[in-house]
């Protein structure tokens, strides 16, 4: 299978704290990856960093992504290449209308890659198509992004805005969190739909209940920075099963 | 003193201003020329005026054109508005001189005059002396009692009882001039018990001189009447602008103001708003967006001088470069006004480093069962939103684009005629994109 993303030795710092300390991975396309690990191993962090959050400082290591330095991109431009993230804390931006921000989106992301803007009659369909695939109510779309979205609204809005722009590599951020047994459901099977043989998916999760809808082809164990035990779904049950004692003694 | 010069070329040329202007507006003169020779201009001294220096603007010369002599270009031909709803009804103020020719005739309903004050303080004396100078005070307010001192001509609305304007009116405030110029002019807008105004008053600069503009703005609101005053500012940056607007009003009247501030110079605007009949409301909102040197100071006063009435105040500014802004809200609940519902936001971006915020938000209370609260916050664009923005693929300069023109658009949102809002809301977001020097199709400006 193609490799998608080649992440070597990254090191990342917030806030003067060395957070990565090391970290490898790869993706290949077709590939679902989940990254479990107990609270401050860094999840969250590579998260922001691979996405260009401009408050992390990679210091070291090297991220490659279909062949080209991820790196050295704005986050923007790392959005045209066909990255996403689910945000674990989607942000609130009131006077932004859902509609206007995603159809520029939809469109910077398309003039990225050498295409049209899309038509209006073409952008209402596939805005009802992608809204129907996560159940998301037809008003949030007039609405603020985000603004006085509940907590389930919110995350089904991350995997609305996934599918509207198809992005190449998704990462969900504890996509999972404060999600209800319906809304779990419903956001990991809009993810489900979205698989392909040319995507992939970075799941990062605490809890093996996504893992249930979203099989995962490899599991990763991330601790203090690296990833200490990559194996395939069963981890997860292991883990579910046992904790991360087991895991991570011989690490502390 | 910069005020001798003003001073000599009034009492030198008072028979000049008199004969071309009208006799209500010329018994006016005498007591402002006291007041004035007393105050002067106010300066940085005064702590109200920290910020703009309104003496100093008065030490350049000036060109008066005190025989207002009409211009002989005609702004009717050169101007297309493309706001629905808004070319009916549509006059120009030509500097300080209401431009009278060309007039489409459109049918207004009975009773209802729309044009010169000049020619209304002629022909409706008894209605013109009740209103004129009555609340533009010109004791302890150099700039108000100059402008009563030099105007002769300007803009007036009389709407009678009971009698609705259902159209939004449009007047254009035009600077032309070939050499500097000040303008003085006047703006009286009477709306009788019951009857109801909308009114849109755009301003731009024709011409690349420096101009000056003093513009005091009365407005009366009988019972039950309903007034909306917009004003959209579009000046080059060699145009100081000094604004007073008093509005008073009568029980359960509704006045709303907007201003809205695209391109400046320099602009000071002053609004003094008495509610004096209960169960009046009033909102009060600007909207600032600056850049380069340019400079805006509003200073919004509310009094409360009656129970049970209600006012909003609302001011936005996006500062950029260098420049400045400043917002002084007073609030004052007189010692009766009881039920007093008094609110006041003050939100403020400094975009650069170099861009500067002075806001004081000012409240007086003297009753004790009344709902107050004001709110200030200046700051940056949040970071996250930008982040978040840019993740999903939106480049940085639009992302702050259309995280200002959201932050900005609240403003607009208060304006209650839909076509005059939209068509704001698409000059602002043209405006962050750097393409504001005329509105729509009108080729008037340059």
């Amino acid at each position: 299978m193609a490799n998608l993303l080649n992440i070597e030795n990254l090191h990342a710092n917030v806030e003067g704290n060395e957070i990565l300390k090391g970290l490898s991975l790869k993706v290949n396309k077709g590939e679902v990856h989940a990254i479990m690990g107990p609270n401050g191993s860094g999840k969250s962090t590579l998260a922001s960093v691979l996405v260009g959050n401009p408050n992390y400082e990679v210091t070291e290591g090297s991220v490659t992504y279909e062949g080209k330095d991820l790196l050295e991109m704005d986050p923007e431009e790392r959005a045209g290449e066909g990255l996403f993230l689910s945000f674990q804390y989607p942000v609130e931006i009131p006077g932004v209308s859902m509609t206007n921000f995603i159809r520029l989106a939809l469109n910077e992301t398309r003039k990225y890659k050498g295409l049209e803007p899309i038509s209006a009659t073409d952008f209402l369909k596939l805005m009802k198509e992608k809204r129907e695939l996560v159940e998301l109510d037809k008003s949030l779309s007039n609405r603020s992004v985000n603004e006085g979205f509940s907590g389930g609204e919110k995350k089904r809005n991350e995997i609305f805005q996934m599918a509207m722009l198809n992005p190449t590599l998704s990462i969900l951020d504890e996509t999972d969190s404060g999600l209800d047994i319906d809304a779990l459901r419903i956001v990991a099977a809009g993810v489900q739909k979205l698989r392909s043989k040319d995507n992939a998916t970075i799941v990062i999760t605490h809890y093996q209940r996504l893992l249930d809808h979203i099989k995962p082809d490899v599991v990763h164990v991330l601790y203090k920075g690296r990833i200490i035990k990559s194996a395939g779904p069963e981890l997860a049950l292991e883990l579910e099963e046992r904790g991360y004692d087991w895991l991570i003694k011989d690490f502390d | 003193m910069v005020e001798k010069q003003y001073i000599d070329i009034f009492t030198q040329y008072r028979k000049l201003i008199d004969e071309n202007s009208a006799e209500g507006l010329n018994i006016y003169r005498d007591e402002a020329l006291r007041e004035f020779s007393q105050t002067g201009f106010p300066s940085k001294k005064l702590e109200d005026y920290h910020h703009t220096n309104v003496a100093k603007f008065f030490e350049k010369d000036y060109g008066l054109n005190l025989s207002q002599l009409g211009k002989d270009f005609n702004p009717y031909a050169s101007h297309i508005c493309d706001v629905p709803d808004l070319s009916t009804f549509l006059f120009f103020l030509v500097n300080d001189l209401f431009y009278n020719e060309n007039i489409p005739v459109s049918k207004l309903p009975n009773g209802v005059y729309v044009g010169s004050i000049r020619e209304f303080a002629k022909t409706h004396t008894d209605i013109f002396s009740k209103y004129y100078g009555k609340i533009a005070d010109v004791k302890n307010n150099g700039v108000v009692a100059f402008n009563t001192m030099f105007v002769q001509d300007g803009f007036l609305v009389y709407v009678p009882k009971n009698v609705e304007i259902d159209k939004p009116l449009q007047l254009i405030n035009l600077l032309q001039s070939s050499v500097d110029y000040l303008a003085n002019r006047r703006i009286l807008i009477i709306v009788e018990d019951g009857a109801r105004l909308k009114l849109l008053a755009c301003d731009h600069t024709v011409d690349s001189s420096n101009f000056l503009v003093t513009q005091v703005t009365e407005i009366f609101a009988g019972k039950n009447a309903k007034v909306d005053f917009y004003e959209l500012e579009v000046n080059s940056e060699a145009v100081v602008r000094l604004t007073s607007t008093f509005v008073h009003q009568e029980a359960s009247s509704n006045v709303m103001v907007n201003n809205v501030t695209l391109e400046c110079g320099v602009t000071r605007n002053n609004y003094r708003v008495k509610l004096a009949g209960e169960h009046a409301e009033a909102s009060v909102c600007g909207l600032v967006v600056a850049e380069k040197e340019q400079q805006v100071d509003n200073h919004a006063f509310l009094d409360h001088a009656v129970p049970n009435c209600t006012s909003t105040q609302l001011f936005k500014y996006i500062l950029q470069d260098n420049a400045i802004g400043a917002f002084c809200g007073r609030i004052l609940v007189e010692k009766d006004a009881q039920k007093t519902q008094a609110y006041q936001t003050n939100r403020n971006l400094c975009m650069s480093p170099q861009a500067r915020m002075f806001s004081k938000p000012q409240l007086e209370i003297y009753a004790d069962d009344v709902k107050c609260s004001h709110g200030l916050t200046t700051g940056q664009l949040d970071e996250d939103a930008l982040f978040y923005l840019r993740s999903r693929g939106i480049g940085k300069q639009k992302a702050y684009d259309m995280l200002m023109q959201a932050f900005a658009a609240e403003v607009l949102q208060h304006i209650r005629v839909p076509s005059v809002r939209e068509r704001l809301l698409e000059l602002l977001e043209q405006r962050f994109k750097g393409e504001v020097s005329r509105c729509g199709n009108c080729l008037i400006c340059k």
